[in-house]
């Protein structure tokens, strides 16, 4: 089972209540792994602080011209749809970093010029923290190829129990990467105008992916009552709510779990993984 | 024309609010909202939209089941996973169909099939609008469900917001940016002035601004930092100014936690104009170093 844990805006807490599942999940005596899909700016193992025990270096294919067999008929500069390929008078200029690895180049090259060479665009980072399985990506600085890391990160995890997946915010293809083939979505949300905004775009994501959701919102009693009144009128569960509290607040900026800190929490997760089991299985 | 670009890392500093906050005090800007993936400026300064535009980012593929003869070339070629047998297609036989929220727009199917199938069409991506506010004139834009191309929309909005200033005379442009650090952060900020991290005292912020720094050397752009909710936790406040000073960064300013952000926010108000106190006073501090720091 793979739960995916987002959020249209970002700083809801997407983070916090991934970990916290997890770790509730764990603690009940489940097989779960936690992977962290936010791979631009990957901030889960600051609070499970895994023991990492496998490292890939992740690649994608980018064209490799080989002048020699190259007449310069200019067809691959023709045919990218992304101007990652330039051709000049007597050189090919590969802009990779501009290159979707779709091999179209590679495919229209009349005299078989062009072959298919690896780009480092990050790191895959694999272990574990206490009973909880661990992994998360992480992109190199300068690299876009968010959506290719997020597909080899979920790849690997591969596991029998349940899956809680971290994805980045926002709602276009990185989000798109990391919650397909997902079993149910927790959008993760605040109570105010911005909070309510980008849930509504987020909601419209999902529905239109066509997976099972819910809604958990964070710091609730902030802000007014327009989610939990949107939330009605949408027919959407809410799933979790959790106030405000400074001792929280300062608890993660310290990277502690705060179910460690506030044990009194575990019902609301208990309540959560209850919830969403119950709605997979309609 | 300056060009003052404000991004975050990490989601969740106060980017949005802070971003509203500087459109209210200057005096002759262009705002651009570039955070196109979960836009949210537009619900402080209540844009006056007077153009709207469609954006297309790129084509998509789409097959012609008429024409199609079901021989799976095109799905085998498909790197992105984006075609699969059409169950529901209807007339007999094998048919093919491409998920539209999967193709990435490359053109092999198109380009290959045998017969001939498949249409290269427009892709309908969002859509970007020219607006008036209380502030002075907005680019701004909607990113369809679902849909990719966010860093091409970037560059148009910047774009847009450059041609603006020029007609009417502005000698700024502030650009909201995306978090994170990948392709829609990449589009906001090459070629800009002046990059404002504005971030906040965690583990996972500091990490984060980390990163983005990282990005904004790279590209080799003049980059200070805003410490928001800087009193959550004086330690990391600390770390981030001693990190950043190593890093040639300036701290331009640090803001307590403070709740009217939030009720400004429900009032549709940038935090200067719901209130006048001490976080307003900080707020303008910390945009006279912004003029400063632009030169």
């Amino acid at each position: 089972m793979k739960i995916a844990i987002a959020s249209g805006k970002g700083g809801t807490g997407k983070t916090t209540i991934a970990t916290n599942l997890a770790y509730y999940i764990a603690q009940s005596g489940e097989n779960v792994q936690y992977i962290d899909c936010d791979v631009e700016e990957p901030n889960g193992h600051i609070f499970l602080k895994p023991k990492i025990e496998e490292k890939d270096t992740v690649t994608v294919g980018v064209p490799d011209v080989d002048l020699k067999k190259c007449n310069m008929c200019g067809k691959c500069a023709e045919f990218c749809q992304y101007n990652a390929i330039a051709c000049l008078k007597n050189n090919i200029l590969v802009f990779e970093e501009l290159c979707h690895s779709c091999g179209g180049c590679m495919m229209i090259c009349p005299c078989g010029a062009m072959c298919e060479k690896q780009r480092a665009i990050g790191v895959a980072e694999f272990g574990v923290a206490g009973n909880i399985k661990f992994g998360h990506g992480k992109l190199n600085v300068g690299a876009i190829q968010t959506p290719a890391l997020i597909k080899y990160v979920k790849k690997k995890a591969n596991i029998n129990g349940v899956v809680v997946i971290d994805v980045p915010p926002g709602t276009s293809c990185p989000v798109i990467e990391a919650i397909k083939n997902v079993n149910f979505v927790v959008l993760v949300t605040e109570p105010t105008p911005f909070g309510l905004n980008d849930l509504e775009l987020a909601v419209g994501m999902v529905r239109t992916i066509g997976i099972p959701f819910g809604v958990a919102i964070n710091r609730c009693d902030i802000g007014d009552g327009r989610v939990v009144a949107y939330c009605k009128e949408e027919r959407i569960d809410i799933l979790l709510e959790i106030p405000h509290n400074r001792k929280i607040a300062e608890n993660y900026s310290n990277g502690n779990m705060i179910l460690q800190i506030m044990p009194e929490l575990n019902e609301k997760f208990e309540t959560l993984y209850n919830l969403i089991n119950r709605q997979i299985n309609v | 024309m300056k060009e003052v670009i404000v991004i975050s890392g990490k989601g969740g500093t106060g980017k949005t609010s802070i971003t509203a906050a500087f459109a209210s005090l200057a005096q002759n800007a262009v705002i651009a909202d570039c955070d196109v993936d979960a836009a949210d400026l537009h619900l402080i300064l209540e844009p006056d939209i007077t153009t709207e535009n469609n954006f297309s980012g790129g084509k998509t593929a789409v097959i012609n089941t008429d024409k199609c003869i079901g021989c799976g070339k095109c799905a085998n070629l498909c790197r992105f996973d984006a075609i699969h047998l059409d169950a529901k297609a209807t007339g007999g036989g094998k048919k093919f169909s491409i998920d539209p929220i999967s193709c990435e727009g490359c053109k092999v199917c198109v380009e290959f099939c045998p017969v001939r199938a498949i249409d290269f069409k427009d892709a309908l991506n969002g859509k970007w609008f020219i607006s008036k506010t209380r502030f002075g004139p907005m680019v701004h834009a909607k990113l369809g469900i679902a849909e990719e191309n966010s860093g091409k929309l970037v560059c148009l909005i910047r774009q847009k917001a450059k041609e603006i200033a020029k007609e009417q005379n502005k000698d700024l442009i502030i650009v909201d940016g995306s978090p994170g650090i990948g392709c829609p952060v990449i589009a906001s900020i090459t070629g800009a002035d002046l990059v404002i991290v504005v971030t906040e005292p965690t583990l996972s912020g500091k990490h984060d601004l980390d990163r983005v720094v990282d990005l904004t050397s790279n590209f080799g752009i003049k980059t200070a930092v805003c410490i928001n909710k800087a009193d959550i936790n004086p330690e990391i406040t600390e770390q981030i100014v001693e990190q950043a000073g190593k890093r040639n960064v300036k701290v331009i300013g640090k803001i307590a936690y403070d709740e009217s952000f939030t009720k400004a926010q429900i009032l549709k108000a940038a935090i200067t104009e719901y209130t006048g106190g001490f976080i307003a006073g900080e707020i303008k501090k910390i945009w006279q170093e912004i003029i400063y720091n632009l030169g």
